[in-house]
């Protein structure tokens, strides 16, 4: 695996005294055990990157400064989320990152915590626990995923090897403080399991999940993030996939002030598959970042990434995407699309989608859209008796079919679509 | 009844005049047919009646059975009894046809404090008029009007009006676009609507649909007025001598 180097030596000043003024708060790890080493590293790499200011070029669309805050952010509590009680789950229940109760057990997976990382030997997660984020840095750089592996002390470690049909489900709720968490999955070589999360980590939160996806393995997860609109979070998740591997995620953002979702994907094993997805709906104090980045490294394999926003009160969305097909990466089939619904004329939507392509017999495809509600559908259906708020509804949901038929199970795609549904319908 | 008195209605975003004094009284029961050149405003005056936005209404009154039509939101209106079927019915990507039926259904039984239609009566009722229309079920299933043909849409558009039950039909052009089955097709499930108590104004270029469907009254429109009524003879002189001689009588 490539070793971390810097790209530039040279940091601002501004940047720097962000970065020393943030990281004074947090003590320096010094254990001799795994973790304090994996933790002392991820300290240096955030040292050498700096944390992101609103000048560099990544965070161009996204003011990161209210994540560099030293001062706590707090806001009214959140009870944990229940929109997917009925998805037959094993549940575990974090508040503001802390596990509540014991942990369930299901055949087929194994399942641990970040904070008995530390005592108990969970020997199977060290080759992993931020070396997905170490080796994502050297395309880009990602300091608050470094910041993370760095000082979060709660998290979620899973260990999948078998076939296991009841999904895992993460559900947050929060006291109104801060939480950093560390996940990380790993599937074995045909194992399959679905992860599910919902709810607000904390009021500023930041959260890695680095997934490995052994050959033949299948990973899916869905993420619902709502309830708390002044919080602050940025989330990344990393995955590398195996040969005949099968990554999909699927992301519900219907409330917060400050979101950026990075997904960083490396397809390493021929005929593999990533989707990526989103849907948001963004009204009033709410900005969503979507930064996405997948690498085929490999031949035969497929991605697509589909995100959908519907913006209206002043909301902001962002996306930034990019498929990067290595030298020798053939057959590559990469499908991006980006699109925003703008309701009113205060709101707004950042793209900037990318391709790059070193292979040349690959099929890669991008598009993205902004556009206000269609006027003649609406009156189309209105003339047939259905209510203006009705008939916004149904065209929004029209508008975001494309991201939701990324969900691959049925059952969870309706919980899901009837979740937004009653969203929508509160909000109109 | 609707009532049309001097109707007067220019565009909003320009200062242009399309009707200008149109007055109509449809009764109850009652076949009107509208002919008349293109631009003379038929379409403008469906969609007036109907509510949508980009006209300005500036002078004269639409009333159905005594309700001033031209106050109401387009839902109302449709919950009034009113229904458009379009001369360009809308695509709707994303929402399936049956969903949209049965949203509408409902939607409109709601306005009128009625209860809604149970799940199994609906599915009866639109099997039973899709059949008669040659609708399939994959026609039902697919999102509204995507991907239809011309004559798939204006089939589409009388399923609708058949579901909806209003009391006041305008058919937009219901026939462009159709060959002469699918002409006799839309033509029999108009037919089937005719009642004592639903009212029906039918636009149309053509003689050949008022063969299927027989008016009562024909009017014929010119330069945002209606010039002359009569009988269905009078779509037979149109068929035979076009608008020239007609549009000479008045000038
Ligand atoms: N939204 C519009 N914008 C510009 N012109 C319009 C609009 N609607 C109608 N018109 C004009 O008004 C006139 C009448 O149009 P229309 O009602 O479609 O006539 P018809 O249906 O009888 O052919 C035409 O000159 C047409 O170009
Ligand atoms: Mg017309």
């Amino acid at each position: 695996m490539k070793m971390f180097t810097p790209k530039t030596t040279v940091k601002s000043k501004a940047k720097m005294d962000v970065t020393h003024s943030l990281m004074a708060h947090f003590p320096a790890p010094d254990g001799t055990d795994w973790l304090s080493k994996a933790r002392a590293d991820a300290t240096a790499r955030v040292n050498a990157m700096g944390l992101p200011i609103a000048r560099d070029e990544y965070w161009k669309y996204t003011d990161p400064a209210p994540m560099n805050a030293t001062d706590p952010m707090f806001s009214g509590p959140s009870a944990a989320s229940d929109v997917f009680t009925g998805a037959d789950a094993v549940t575990i229940t974090l508040i503001d990152g802390v596990v509540q109760g014991d942990l369930p057990k299901v055949d087929g997976l194994e399942i641990a915590l970040l904070s008995d990382a530390a005592q108990a030997d969970i020997h199977w997660v060290q080759d992993t626990f931020g070396v997905l984020e170490a080796a994502s840095q050297g395309n880009v750089e990602r300091p608050y995923a470094a910041l993370n592996t760095a000082i979060a002390t709660q998290g979620v470690f899973i260990n999948v090897t078998g076939e296991v049909k009841t999904p895992v489900r993460l559900v947050y709720g929060s006291d109104g403080g801060q939480c950093n968490l560390h996940h990380v999955v790993k599937l074995a070589a045909g194992a399959s399991a679905t992860l599910l999360e919902e709810g607000t980590m904390a009021a500023r939160s930041t959260s890695v999940t680095e997934v490995v996806v052994e050959d033949a393995a299948t990973f899916d997860h869905l993420r619902l993030m709502m309830d708390v609109a002044d919080r602050q979070t940025v989330t990344h998740i990393f995955s590398r996939l195996g040969e005949e591997s099968t990554f999909r995620s699927f992301t519900l953002t219907s409330e917060g002030a400050l979101t950026r979702n990075e997904a960083v994907i490396d397809i390493n094993g021929d005929n593999a598959t990533a989707h990526i997805a989103g849907a948001c709906l963004g009204d009033g104090d709410f900005h969503h970042d979507d930064t996405v980045f997948v690498t085929h490294d490999a031949v035969d394999c497929e991605s697509r990434q589909v995100f959908k926003k519907v913006l209206r009160n002043g909301a902001t969305g962002v996306f930034q995407g990019k498929i990067l097909v290595k030298p020798g990466a053939q057959k590559t089939d990469g499908y991006q699309i980006s699109q925003s619904l703008l309701l009113d004329d205060d709101s707004q939507f950042l793209a900037k989608p990318e391709l790059e392509i070193y292979a040349d017999d690959v099929a890669c495809s991008h598009g993205s859209t902004s556009g206000a509600i269609d006027e003649d559908a609406l009156f189309y259906l209105r003339s047939r008796g259905v209510p203006y708020g009705t008939a916004v509804d149904l065209l929004t949901l029209s508008f975001l079919a494309e991201a939701i038929e990324e969900i691959a199970d049925d059952r969870l795609a309706e919980i899901v679509l009837a979740h937004l549904e009653e969203t929508l319908s509160a909000r109109r | 009844m609707l009532d049309i008195k001097d109707l007067h209605v220019s565009l909003e975003d320009e200062d242009k005049q399309i009707l200008k004094g149109l007055s109509l009284k449809l009764e109850t029961g009652k076949v009107h047919a509208i002919m008349g050149p293109n631009g003379s405003g038929k379409s403008t005056l469906s969609y007036v009646l109907s509510g949508k936005d980009g006209y300005e209404v500036t002078g004269g009154s639409a009333e159905l059975d005594g309700d001033d039509l031209l106050d109401m939101d387009p839902e109302e209106r449709a919950a009034a009894g009113l229904f458009l079927a379009f001369q360009y019915p809308v695509e709707i990507p994303g929402v399936g046809n049956m969903t949209f039926l049965r949203t509408a259904v409902n939607a409109q039984r709601k306005l009128r404090g009625e209860d809604e239609m149970s799940a199994g009566d609906f599915l009866k009722s639109v099997r039973e008029k899709a059949k008669s229309l040659k609708i399939d079920a994959d026609m039902l299933k697919r999102p509204v009007n995507v991907g239809f043909s011309g004559g798939e849409k204006k089939r589409n558009e009388i399923l609708q009006m058949a579901m909806l039950e209003p009391k006041m039909c305008i058919l937009d052009e219901t026939d462009s676009g159709l060959d002469v089955d699918a002409m006799k097709l839309v033509a029999e499930g108009v037919n089937a609507l005719r009642g004592p108590d639903r009212t029906f104004l039918v636009i149309t270029h053509y003689q050949r649909l008022l063969d299927h469907i027989k008016p009562d009254v024909v009017h014929i429109m010119a330069d945002g007025k209606i010039i002359k009524s009569g009988g269905p003879e009078l779509a037979l002189e149109v068929e035979n001598n076009g608008y020239a001689d007609l549009l000479a009588e008045v000038a």
